[in-house]
Parts: structure tokens; sequence; C-alpha cells
């Protein structure tokens, strides 16, 4: 083992036992208890798991605007689902379905999370790797198998289930009902699967975060990156196990012949369905317990990367830090007391709806003052306008947009008129979608040196913003006023409603549907920055490109194995301390003591 | 936190600022776990109650053989949870051989839990002709619920009884410290306190006053 130089940033460490380093094949790049290995795992899952969610998208972009259109390859593909290349109905709900799934469970829960999140939470904590690493592996693994069941549901025969992300039933608990086959069972073992992972990976971000932060380190001298992977682990830890719950549920309906979510007398092409006694809207209570804190599992991490890079970017520290961690963490509590406001339509006393609704406008004031914090965070500011920093001004803006139109949806008088029409598509696309991808951006194009040693191009990351950026507000703009009309979501074709397809609507998913194909092709591009940038980008060595304060730049790029070689850095102030009178630099990093900041002993407490 | 007291816990790997609430990590984990779990045990039985109070429910039970059956498989199981506080209290005093002693025999009121439980299921099925899809009570939800959540509860204890007699064998070998037999009591005693809840909500709610 060679020996690990200890940056010259970090003015006192203190020395613990190293881990030796593994050699073979496969316990250093397949089955690896690296945290960092483990990250980039979950990182190309959630990339392989994109693209097959962007795919799915522009099939269902492609069936809106030409119904009867034929695509030869999509016929040999797919000769059930898509005879002689047209899509089905079925085939078109089938593609939706899985675009909802893979899209939230492989792409928005994995990657800012179990990517990102493994990669750069121990780091940033000061500790070698996760608390416990061999649970880490096996959360990636489980995960990984999830993905798998996911997508063996293509491959069945009946095909991917057709009942939306959401798997309502009686739809999906009752066979007969849909295309029949194995596809929704397959679905819901995945996302079973997948809820033990996530709890897993959850429990193992709490334990990590409580009990192996660096000498010094307080909860309030915690990068916002770490509270927001906190947070989310909290929301996750919670959630699943009741979507879990749920998905054995809904299995046993389809499989053993219960009925907990089958009302009695339901008759499906003219038979009766044997079942009675269950209700379909407890299927909507459990999912949406669930449901409602997933948007916040997805979004949160975002949230801290912008905070984060913003900071950094503004040469400033973080406007109202401690409002910033008080605002998360009131999101992340309010998310579990809002789920009602999904299920307006479904039946409720106008008394709930009316405390879901308060409840759920109380949401928009800790946004508000993140919102508000990073706009003060770069008031001011040295504006440094990298690629990240672009990402992450792309993120407020949608977050912005995406919540604006939350306050309309989250009032049930409106809801009951823009309910499953495509306002409410354009609203989480914007928030939970796009937003989160936005911080994901942010962080591989800020991470990036670090990860690799390398830089990505930045000129690329810029047309990347732009193109994508215009892109998603030109396919997701204009469906707030096809919701407006009200054109429904899920239909996979709107026959005999003439006044649905007048006033533009017909142009409109034309407009969207190219949009959306220009926008997936610009990710190509970023994509090929991506593995240029890891073959070829320019040799990044200074281990710190960026001027950044937290621990992870203080370690050599990439970062050897064990993160601080056996000495773990002491920590003296908190994450943000940037543009400091009398320092030195603009910058003091973490595990500067006063002495490397300003020059001289005592000329500054520095807390 | 106090260096006397802090002798007493797991160590974090960093001496640094961990152990916010003096707990290791497995304890922490575990705590974790079992906040988890509780919530998947909630969903059930908000489920059962939610379909109990929609549908007409039966109360097929009787005080004799159900509730004197499952109140002796109470005593059994709340029996299992006195030895292994026994069990991590030895292992706290160190005196290791009486702590392997008191996990077995946990061990042992845990499998006994189980094998009451089945003959009961069989017992359910066979004679009474309740299945988790149909029984001739009323509804079938009422079968439904009962297996779905006794079944989840009976996993837990199977998998209790294989964890403690991997603890029984780790500590014995002293491969495992104390801390990892009162982290495997915390599993315990939460699979005792989830029967807590189960034993009021389907048995005695289940059953006729003659």
């Amino acid at each position: 083992m060679t020996e690990v130089e200890v940056s010259p940033e970090v003015a006192e460490y203190t020395e613990v036992h190293r881990h030796p380093e593994p050699k073979g094949f496969w316990s250093k790049y397949i089955f690896s208890v690296d945290h960092k290995v483990i990250g980039i795992q979950y990182l190309l899952l959630a990339v392989v798991a994109v693209f097959v969610g962007m795919a799915l998208s522009l099939l269902v972009r492609l069936r809106l605007i030409c119904p009867e259109c034929s695509y030869p390859t999509l016929g040999t593909l797919f000769p059930v689902g898509a005879p002689e290349g047209v899509m089905t109905p079925e085939f078109y709900l089938a593609m939706l379905t899985m675009h909802g799934t893979v899209m939230v469970f492989m792409v928005l829960t994995t990657a800012p999370q179990g990517g990102f999140g493994n990669y750069f939470l121990p780091i940033q904590i000061g500790a070698a790797d996760m608390a416990f690493p061999r649970l880490n592996m096996l959360s990636f693994w489980t995960t990984f198998v999830s993905f798998m069941l996911l997508m063996a549901a293509f491959v069945v025969e009946g095909g991917a289930p057709q009942t939306g992300w959401t798997g309502y039933p009686p739809l999906s608990a009752v066979p007969e009902a849909t295309v029949p086959g194995i596809g929704q069972d397959l679905w819901l073992a995945s996302i079973a699967v997948f809820c033990i992972a996530s709890l897993l990976a959850a429990l193992n971000f709490i334990v990590t975060i409580l009990d192996l932060r660096a000498k010094g380190l307080t909860m309030m001298r915690l990068p916002l990156t770490c509270w927001t992977w906190f947070i989310t682990a909290i929301l996750g830890l919670l959630a699943f196990g009741v979507l879990l719950a749920a998905g054995v549920l809904l299995l046993m309906d389809r499989n053993v012949g219960t009925s907990f979510f089958v009302p009695g007398g339901l008759i499906v092409s003219d038979k009766q369905i044997d079942h009675s006694g269950g209700s379909p809207i407890l299927w909507q209570h459990l999912f949406w317990f669930f449901g409602h804190p997933e948007v916040y599992i997805a979004i949160l991490p975002g949230m801290g990367v912008t905070s984060h890079v913003l900071s950094t970017f503004a040469r400033k520290t973080v406007f109202g830090y401690r409002a910033m961690v008080y605002a998360v963490i009131a999101i992340g509590l309010l998310g579990f007391v809002v789920w009602g406001h999904h299920m307006f339509v479904s039946g409720m006393s106008p008394y709930s709806a009316f405390v879901f609704s308060v409840l759920t406008m109380c949401i928009g004031v800790p946004s508000a003052i993140k919102t508000f914090n990073w706009i003060g965070t770069m008031w001011g500011g040295k504006i440094r306008f990298t690629s990240p920093m672009l990402y992450s001004i792309g993120f407020v803006s949608l977050f912005v947009s995406g919540g604006i139109s939350g306050i309309f949806l989250g009032q049930p008088t409106i809801d009951l008129y823009f309910h499953d029409t495509y306002f409410v598509v354009a609203h989480f696309h914007l928030i939970m979608g796009v937003a989160a991808i936005f911080g994901m951006f942010a962080g591989l194009t800020f991470w990036f040196p670090k990860m690799f040693g390398r830089m990505m191009d930045e000129r690329l990351s810029k047309i990347h913003f732009w193109l994508t950026f215009v892109g998603v507000y030109a396919i997701f703009g204009p469906m707030h006023y096809l919701g407006m009309l009200p054109h429904p979501r899920r239909y996979a074709e709107i026959t005999g409603v003439d006044f649905l397809m007048e006033g533009g609507a017909a142009q409109l998913h034309l407009f969207i549907t190219v949009a959306a194909v220009l926008t997936v092709l610009a990710q190509f591009l970023f994509l090929y920055n991506f593995v240029k940038g890891i073959y070829a980008g320019k040799v990044c060595t200074d281990p710190n490109p960026w001027e950044a304060t937290t621990l992870e730049w203080a370690i050599s790029s990439p970062p050897p194995h064990d993160n601080f070689g056996g000495k773990v850095p002491h920590v003296y102030r908190g994450a943000y301390d940037f543009s400091l009178g009398g320092a030195k630099r603009d910058f003091a990093m973490q595990c500067n003591d006063d002495r490397a900041v300003y020059g001289e002993p005592s000329a500054a407490s520095g807390d | 936190m106090s260096d006397a007291h802090a002798a007493t816990v797991a160590q974090p790997t960093w001496q640094g600022g961990g152990t916010p609430l003096a707990v290791g990590h497995k304890k922490l984990g575990m705590w974790l776990f079992i906040m988890s779990d509780s919530l998947t045990f909630s969903a059930l039985l908000l489920t059962y109650s939610y379909v109990r109070v929609a549908n007409d429910w039966p109360t097929p039970f009787h005080f004799f053989p159900s509730i004197v059956f499952s109140t002796v498989m109470t005593l059994v199981l709340l029996t299992s949870s006195l030895t292994m506080v026994f069990a991590v209290s030895a292992a706290h005093h160190g005196a290791r051989r009486k702590a392997v002693k008191w996990i077995w025999w946990t061990a042992i009121f845990g499998s006994i839990f189980v094998l009451l439980h089945s003959y009961e299921w069989m017992h359910l099925m066979v004679d009474e002709g309740m299945y988790p899809w149909a029984n001739e009570y009323g509804t079938p939800l009422f079968g439904s619920t009962f297996f779905l959540i006794t079944g989840l509860h009976m996993f837990h204890v199977i998998t209790g009884v294989a964890y403690l007699a991997i603890v029984a064998l780790g500590y014995r070998r002293g491969k495992w410290l104390p801390e990892d037999v009162e982290v495997a009591g915390l599993y315990w005693h939460f699979v005792d306190l989830v029967w807590m809840f189960v034993f009021p909500l389907i048995y005695l709610l289940s059953t006729s006053v003659d």
C-alpha cells in the first residue's frame, strides 16, 4: 500500500485504521463495497434507465401526434403491441406506464441519492465509507434485480402493464381487466424489491450521517447536500415500507385471490368478478402516503446540490443556512401529511379536502424560503457562470415554474377541473422530473473533475444547458394550455370530442413532440461530453478546480481508496465560508484552521 | 458525552463528531429498521381497520378454543421476551455462558410460538375451511387479513429465531459483542410488541361473546 499524502489544506487530522484495497476485478468493480464504486454503479444504472425512459416518452409523443402512423422497426420489436409498426392503444398505455415507473423509481430515486449521495456523502463528512459497506452493496444489487424485473415486463406475453405508474386498482388488481399476462406482477415484484433496496439504503445513509462525521463537523456545519441526503433518507425509510405493504396486498389480490382493493359486484367484459369487500380507495391512500414523500425524495437532493453550487459560484455563503436546513426539514415533515391532495376527485369529504389543501399550501412557505434564499445567495455575488452554475440556476427556474402550478392544483375547487389533464403533466414534470434532472446535471458537471480527475468540455455543457433548458420549457409550457382546454392525460387519442382538438391543440401536440425529439437529441450531446470527458477530457491535476470549500476538494481526484487514506481531517468551520474579510484567499475550506485562512494565529475566532 | 459513558457504547470508526445519540452503528441501524418495519405493519393494520369498517365483519372466534389458545401463544411470546431481557442483562455483565443459555431459551420459546401458530393455521384451514381467499364466516377479507397479518408476523418470528441462533453462536465464540446481543434483543422485543397489537385487533375483536 502506498502512503497517501495529506492535502496541505488539512490543518490537522486523526489517524485511523486503513482498509486494504481490493485487488480482483470482481471485488473492485462489480461486487465492490466501496461507496464510490457503488455510487458510480447507481449512476450508470440511472443513465441506462433514463435513456430507456426517454425512448418510451418519445413513443408516447409519436402516438399522440399520429395514431395511425407505422414505424416498421417497432413492428419487428413488438409484433403484438405494434402490429405492422402501428402502435395499439394498449401499447401506448404500456409505454406510458413504463416511462413513469422507470423515470420515478430507476432515475429520480436512484441517481440523486444512490448515485451522488453514495459517492459524496462519506467524503463530505470525512468518512472512509458508509456505515454498513456490505449493506450498501446489497442495496445496489437489489436495486439492479428490481430494474431487471421491470425490464422483463417488456418481453413477457401480454407485455408491460398498462395501469400507469400509480397502478390504480381495480384495473391493476383484476387480471381480466387488461391484456392478460404477468407484466403487472413483474411490475409489482419490481416495486417491492425496489422498496427493500431503498429501505436498506436509507437506513445506511442515516446511520452514516449521524455516526461518522469527522471531528468538528457538527450538524449545522454540514454541507446542505448532506442535509438533503439525510432528510431524503428519512423520507425513504418511512415511505417505502408502506408501499411495500401496498405492493404485497396488490400482488395477493392478483395471485392469491384476496380482494383488498376489489369491490364487490365489479363487472368486467360483461362478467361479474368473483371478488368482494375491498376498496380501490385504500390503494390510493397507501400509494400516495408513499407517493407524495417520493416526490421529495426525487427533488430534495437537487435542492441540496443547487444550494451548494450556487454558493460556490456566487462566492458567497449560503443566504440563511439555518433557514435552509429548517425548510428542508419542514418540507420533509409536511410531505407526509398531504397525500390526500392526489385524491380530491376520489370521493373525499370536503372537510378532509380542505385540511389536505391547507397543509399543501403550507409547503409553499418552506419552498419560498428556499427560493428566496437561493436568490439571496446569488444577490451581489461575484457570479462565475460555469456549467454547474447554469444548471443550478435552471433548477431554481424550473422549481418556481413547476411550483406555481402546484399552488393551483393544491386547491380542490381548481383541481376538480385540472385533475387528470395535461396541466398536471406539465406541473409534475417541471418540478419533480426536469428540475430534479437539472439538479443531477449540476451535480455531475460540478463533481465530474473529482470523480474522474478530468474536466468535461465546458462549452459543450453550456450548449447542452441552453438546448435542454429551452427544450423542456417548449415541451411542458404548452401543456399548461392543453390542460386548460381541458385535454385529458393518459388518452391514447382523442376521438369524437372535436372541441378538445380545436383551438390549436393538435398543432401544440405536434410542437411538443418536435420539441421532445430535439431535447432528447440534445441529451446525446451530454452523453458524448460525459463519455469523452472520462477518457479524453482535459486532465485536472488541481484537486480543487472550482475553489470550493467542502472536504471532497481537499483530496486528490479521483479520491483514493479509503478517501483520506486513514487520516481523517478535522473540521473548523461551516461549509460555505466564501469572501472572508482579511483572509488570504476568497474562500476557506472546512479543514482549514484560522492560521491557514488568515495567516496568523487567533486573528479571528473563525466560528 | 463523558468518557466514562463513551467507553460503554460501541465507538464509531472515526473518533470525531459521531455518536450524537451515543449509539453505535448497529444499534442505531436496528432502531431505524424497527421504525421502517413498524410503518409496514401500520399500513397492514390500517388496511385491516379500513376493510373491517367497510364490511359486515364476522366475529367467529370463541373463548374456547380460539382465545385460550392464542392467549397461550401470547404467553409463550412474552416469556421469550423475558428470557431475552435476561440474555441482554447477562451479556452486559460479561456472563457469556449465561447469556448464550438465555438466548437459546428465547429461540426455543420463539420456535414453540411458531409451532403453536402453525397448528392453529392448520386447524383453521382444515377444520374451519378458512383460507386467504375464502371462508365460511362472511366476507373473504376476514381470512385475507388474518393470514396476511399473522403470516407477516410469523415470518418475523422465524427470521428472529434464525437471527438469535446466529447471535448465540457468534457471541459464544467471542466473535460478537454484548451490544450485538442487545441489538438482537431490540428486534425480538419489537416482534413481540407487534404481536401485542395483533392479538387484540385480530383475535379479541373477532370474538363472539357467548
